[in-house]
């Protein structure tokens, strides 16, 4: 359930990212690159747990599936709080900087 | 239990090399500035290694939050609650040797393939510019 849930956020996040391309104005592809990786970590993850449940893996319990779902949108939300943490810092559009210079009128 | 510490050390690897990659090409750039003419810009290798890092770099901290959701890492000594005791260090040493390798060879091996691709591109890029 994780590994659907991060990739799923990855291809959203590709799509996006490639609609806007080649700017990158938002920084998508920091998500991109964050839900890819881990996309890719928990493929082996989810190898060598087949290996070893074979066929169970495919039928886990409810309450399994319920701890998995909740810690794959807990996952999507921080690579989100990261890359908008990211996106504040580095600031490409300049807002941030122009509402702490602001002058008041 | 810690698997995500072999990408996460790879990550740390491919940071630096970046880093000193970068340095490199831009210390040759700046020797080379204004003697050679290029037509078509190339993708740096120092920008490619980039894209492996923070495929790394994603990855491992997604993961460790994953780990410290089923409390397999926690804020305090010794932060592997594997590692207090010997039979689970055990454990967890194979499991860094098998699961952890295989997840930096995956991205490594899909980093590769992208530089690969990216490089056919450029090349047919390069050719129809000088077709034309």
């Amino acid at each position: 359930m994780t590994l659907l849930l991060t990739v799923f956020a990855a291809i959203i996040c590709t799509i996006l990212w490639y609609k806007h391309a080649p700017k990158d104005e938002m920084k998508l592809s920091v998500l991109c690159w964050m839900y890819w990786g881990a996309s890719l970590m928990w493929l082996v993850d989810a190898i060598f747990e087949y290996a070893e449940l074979k066929a169970e893996y495919f039928s886990p319990a409810g309450a399994d599936m319920l701890n998995d779902l909740f810690l794959g949108l807990s996952v999507i939300a921080l690579g989100l709080v990261i890359w908008l943490v990211i996106l504040l810092i580095r600031d490409p559009k300049g807002v941030v900087k122009a509402a702490l210079f602001k002058k008041k009128d | 239990m810690a698997c995500f510490i072999v990408p996460a050390t790879e990550a740390i690897v491919t940071t630096i090399a970046a880093k000193v990659m970068e340095k490199k090409e831009l210390k040759s750039e700046a020797a080379a500035d204004g003697e050679t003419t290029v037509s078509m810009p190339k993708t740096s290798f120092s920008r490619k290694l980039k894209w492996l890092r923070n495929l790394l770099w994603g990855g491992s901290v997604l993961l460790a939050f994953e780990h410290v959701w089923h409390g397999e890492v926690v804020p305090w000594f010794p932060f592997l609650t594997a590692a207090s005791d010997p039979a689970d260090a055990a454990e967890m040493l194979h499991e860094m040797a098998t699961v952890g390798v295989c997840m930096a060879l995956l991205v490594t091996a899909v980093w590769a393939v992208m530089v690969g691709v990216s490089a056919l591109v450029e090349k047919k890029a390069r050719a129809a510019q000088t077709n034309e």
